[in-house]
């Protein structure tokens, strides 16, 4: 390799590194803290001088955590199924069918993806108080899936129009019908697609936090984002800061499964919706 | 093999616009017909009602005798090639070609055999367990073709198979087709864009405009006797020259000169009470240098002495080229839309450009003044207002 | 052929004859409808019959402490609201986290975006590096930055003079929140970006190479350019999701110190104060204020909302 070659290739790298640290520093963090000592918590050295599996322990030891994750990865699958679900149709019909109507859903559903979550959670508070289903699952499951439709319907018709349509076609010149064409035609093609999309939309349920401190009043239904702010510690008098640190680190590895498996698949799927739209 | 016939047929958009009108056509029992016409035409629409893959708005067709207007695509038990070859991605090339086969629950044995036969006739053994992403563009056109004939349906559609293909590729495939089509004895109907397809491969050819069929004839038929300007002006390659023409007695005043009217033609024109003004039509090849005609033929033809632009030679052949100058662009449409078809719109040249095809043999030079000879036997004389050929003696029976 | 054949437009109203669509044309509308029905009553459900319930509860004196004495008071709430320094001071706060945030991310989002483009090794460790502060918990971040600069327990605190905790001070706070927002959002805004730059055609910019454009200026020349929709798009979607910010404040510094957006105000008004009327009344106005934000950039920019192309299949 010429010098000028790795001169260049030394400064790609130490380019990546800098994007690589800016965005792992905090997580790496958080990390840290998790498996500080309590005695050590406020030493503020980066990495811990004492690792302990402590913090972990303690949250696992109390239902205050374990219930909140059931109720995080519980409310985000139903979440996530249903706006996949419902997604799906309408996105197969608005890449595919023609119909009057089709620019008003387009038209509703991004005004939905702008929607202020803040502007409808007075109404859905005392909405739900009154038909009872405040602090429950379905509570959270109503919202969820409503403001993950858009996201839902957006990316789901970008990969719908990249299904060529002549092939539906000569299913059914093969003497397909209808539903055949889409069983062993369409849904295999779509198939990745769809999953890329429940990666995304169980994300963004996962990430909530206003209406699942809003919406909840137990935990009952509290998921884990919202029990981290009501969080009081394993004992009385400790702070909560390592446990928060641990419970934080849990609630984070799903991510970083989903991120280090489907990397390519996230950001095709971020980017398919907003830019080819 | 069935026949299948085309009754009125009509298709309008709810919009109003009416993309094929009143199209009868009967397609024989395995019988090549070719649907041409530049885009637009109502071509692949038609082909699409043939299908099933879009609703007749009015008409009746009928598929071996069966009317099948309101049948799905399934239940007309036809098979059809795509301009794109619409394989599925997913599946392997045995699974694309003998995915008709298993929809329509024959054993698996039998379509083995039938995908295997298919594929020893098109040369895709090699292939069959490979996937439509690697292979090139002319295996997967054939796999597209491969769908198709293993199915042995009642009759084959091709919607421009060639189009996607290099130039030299498609002229192979062309032969390809035509000789399947012999062996197979399959009713077809093919669309394409490119008239030296159209000739070359149909036995009958029909010719849209604007949802209109124009003419329906063989290759040759088309060719020597076009009803209207636009077919004279479509079919052929280089295509007819168009002349401003003004009888005269006996004569056409044109800017080439007088063209003499032989009895046959004058009789014709009188019949059809020809205007005045008039467009003559003249192929490249009804052209030739003066110098090398026979003298007792030179007279059945009008000699005159124009500058050559450009000369190509072809090696079996010369294109002499020149302009003529007092050309007024015409208000006919089937011109306007000719010149935008062949792209000559946009060349920017002044003038209108004839192109003659010569003899091999002959002297003239670009640059130079040439004495050229036109055989007005070959003249076709055109209505400038309805396009109309005047020149026909009788309707053609087809 | 089949491009210039004349396509109904599902934007032209359907026909006043319904004879004139044919079975298989009708099939399909009734399809589309169907299929679309689910997701439609949904999100009008969730979102529609909300929004009008909130405009009613907005009009109504209602304490939730005292329910009984519900009222309706007009537009009495919006001018309590309106006249409160509480509601301009959240609104300053919003618009000037919202502009810094966005402008900051457009900046940085483009740098990350040509590395992702350009470097030359290494191109699915970064992008998979920078998923992570789109994928994680915005809590989660929120936390690690507080603890971060909470003197005693974080390791950046301690790089300030000693005695100095930033986040019980109206501007060095408000500036960590930015920090915090731009971290965890900067990646998806690069991401849009990077899609966009990946339509610049190469050929074009090795004209502009040739045609003895610099660096600099085939970025602003021709890739910018270029590139005007994505950009228009990334910032709409940014400029609204920034506007809603909550997480991060309410982890950060819970509102105090003059932190708080105007989502801050709207929750504390309804969950601290119980004031379901006053609530409902910053709920509307943070809705009117969005749907101005969104409708000055379609109108300004012309910002090709995403999806609205699709109208035209």
């Amino acid at each position: 390799m010429s010098a000028a070659g790795r001169r260049r290739m030394t400064g790609w790298a130490l380019v990546n590194i800098i994007v690589i640290v800016y965005a792992l520093f905090p997580v790496c963090w958080i990390i840290s803290l998790s498996f500080k000592d309590p005695s050590t918590l406020t030493d503020g050295s980066f990495i811990p001088t004492e690792w302990t599996w402590e913090n972990y322990h303690g949250i696992f030891q109390t239902s205050e955590f374990t219930r909140a994750l059931i109720n995080s990865i519980g409310i985000a699958l139903i979440s996530t199924v249903i706006a996949v679900v419902l997604g799906t149709m309408a996105a197969y019909a608005v890449a595919r069918l023609r119909f009057p109507g089709k620019s008003l859903l387009i038209g509703m559903s991004l005004l939905i993806a702008m929607f202020p979550p803040i502007s409808l959670v007075s109404p859905l508070f005392n909405i739900e108080r009154i038909i009872g289903i405040f602090d429950t699952w379905i509570g959270l499951i109503i919202p969820y899936m409503t403001f993950s439709l858009p996201l839902a319907i957006y990316t789901l018709s970008a990969f719908f129009r990249e299904i060529p349509w002549d092939l539906e076609k000569a299913a059914k010149v093969d003497g397909a019908t209808p539903a055949q064409a889409f069983r062993l035609v369409i849904a295999p093609l779509a198939a990745p697609g769809v999953f890329t999309t429940a990666i995304l939309v169980f994300i963004f349920c996962w990430n909530d936090f206003l209406f699942a401190i809003s919406l909840t009043s137990t935990s009952a239904a509290r998921t884990v984002p919202a029990a981290l702010a009501f969080f009081t510690g394993s004992s009385q008098f400790a702070q909560p800061t390592g446990s928060i640190a641990a419970a934080a680190v849990v609630i984070t590895i799903p991510i970083i499964i989903f991120v280090l498996l489907f990397q390519r698949r996230i950001v095709a799927g971020l980017t398919s919706g907003a830019v080819k739209g | 093999m069935a026949e299948i016939v085309l009754e009125g047929i009509t298709k309008r958009y709810p919009d109003g616009a009416v993309a094929v009108k009143d199209v009868n056509l009967s397609v024989g029992d395995g019988e090549f017909v070719i649907l041409v016409g530049p885009s637009g035409c109502g071509k692949s629409t038609t082909l699409n009602m043939i299908a099933g893959l879009e609703d007749i708005t009015e008409g009746t067709l009928l598929i071996d005798g069966q009317v099948v207007n309101d049948k799905t695509p399934k239940d007309r038990d036809i098979a059809m090639v795509f301009q794109s070859y619409a394989l599925y991605p997913h599946m392997s090339v045995r699974d694309n070609m003998g995915f008709a086969l298993r929809l329509a629950k024959v054993d698996k044995a039998t379509i083995r055999e039938k995908v295997e036969e298919a594929a020893r006739i098109l040369d895709l053994t090699e292939h069959l367990d490979r996937k439509p992403a690697n292979l090139s563009g002319g295996q997967r056109q054939r796999v597209a073709m491969g769908r198709a004939i293993v199915r042995d349906p009642k009759a084959f559609l091709m919607d421009e198979p060639l189009s996607n293909l290099d130039a030299k590729l498609r002229v192979q495939m062309r032969t390809q087709i035509s000789r399947l089509q012999q062996r197979l004895g399959s009713t077809t109907v093919y669309v394409t864009h490119d008239q030296t397809e159209a000739m070359t491969l149909g036995d009958r050819v029909v010719v849209m405009r604007g949802g209109v069929v124009q003419q329906i004839g063989t290759p040759q038929r088309l060719y020597e006797q076009p009803k209207n300007l636009f077919v004279a002006g479509f079919i052929g390659s280089p295509a007819m020259n168009f002349l401003h023409a003004t009888a005269e007695d006996n004569r056409l005043r044109t800017s080439v000169g007088a063209l003499d009217l032989s009895d046959r033609l004058r009789r014709s024109l009188e019949r059809h009470d020809a205007p005045r003004d008039l467009i003559v039509g003249l192929r490249p090849e009804a052209f030739e240098d003066a110098a090398l005609v026979d003298r007792g033929r030179i007279g059945s033809g009008t000699t005159f002495s124009v500058d050559i632009d450009v000369v190509e030679s072809l090696g079996s052949d010369v294109y002499a080229y020149f302009t003529e100058d007092e050309w007024q662009p015409t208000a006919t449409s089937e011109l306007a839309e000719l010149a935008a078809d062949s792209g000559v719109t946009d060349t920017g040249a002044g003038g209108h450009q004839i192109v003659t095809r010569l003899n091999a043999s002959t002297q003239v030079r670009e640059g130079s003044r040439a004495e050229l000879w036109v055989d007005t036997a070959k003249m076709h004389v055109f209505d400038p207002v309805s396009g109309t050929n005047l020149t026909l003696s009788d309707e053609p029976a087809d | 052929m089949t491009a210039s054949a004349p396509t109904a437009s599902q934007d032209t109203p359907p026909p006043k004859d319904d004879r004139a669509l044919s079975e298989g044309a009708r099939q399909e509308r009734r399809l589309g409808w169907l299929l679309c029905a689910p997701a439609v009553i949904v999100m009008l459900a969730v979102t529609a019959y909300p929004i009008v319930y909130a405009v009613y509860l907005s009009l109504q004196r209602y304490d939730l402490r005292f329910p009984q004495q519900a009222e309706f008071v007009g537009l009495s709430n919006y001018g309590a609201v309106l006249s409160s320094e509480f509601w301009w001071q959240a609104l300053w706060v919003t618009v000037f986290i919202t502009v810094v945030s966005v402008v900051v991310e457009l900046v940085l989002g483009f740098a990350l975006a040509l590395v992702m483009h350009r470097t030359i090794f290494g191109r699915g460790t970064v992008r998979t590096a920078i998923l992570i502060p789109y994928g994680i918990v915005t809590v989660v971040a929120a936390y690690s930055w507080q603890y971060a600069w909470t003197p005693e327990t974080g390791y950046l605190a301690d790089l300030l003079p000693s005695g100095d905790a930033p986040l019980t001070e109206q501007w060095p706070a408000i500036g960590l929140i930015i920090l915090a927002e731009v971290w965890k959002t900067t990646p998806f805004m690069a991401l849009l970006l990077l899609a966009g730059l990946a339509l610049v055609p190469e050929e074009t910019l090795r004209a502009a190479q040739v045609d003895g454009a610099g660096a600099w200026q085939r970025f602003f020349l021709v890739t910018v350019p270029l590139m005007k929709p994505a950009i228009l798009v990334a910032l709409l979607f940014r400029t609204l999701d920034a506007f809603r910010i909550f997480d991060n404040i309410y982890i950060l510094t819970s509102g105090a110190h003059n932190t708080g957006s105007v989502s801050i105000l709207g929750y504390d008004n309804l969950f601290t104060a119980l004031n379901l009327g006053i609530g409902s009344a910053i709920s509307v106005l943070i809705f009117l204020c969005v749907a101005l934000i969104a409708f000055a950039f379609i109108k300004l920019f012309g910002a090709a909302a995403p999806g609205s192309q699709e109208g035209g299949r």
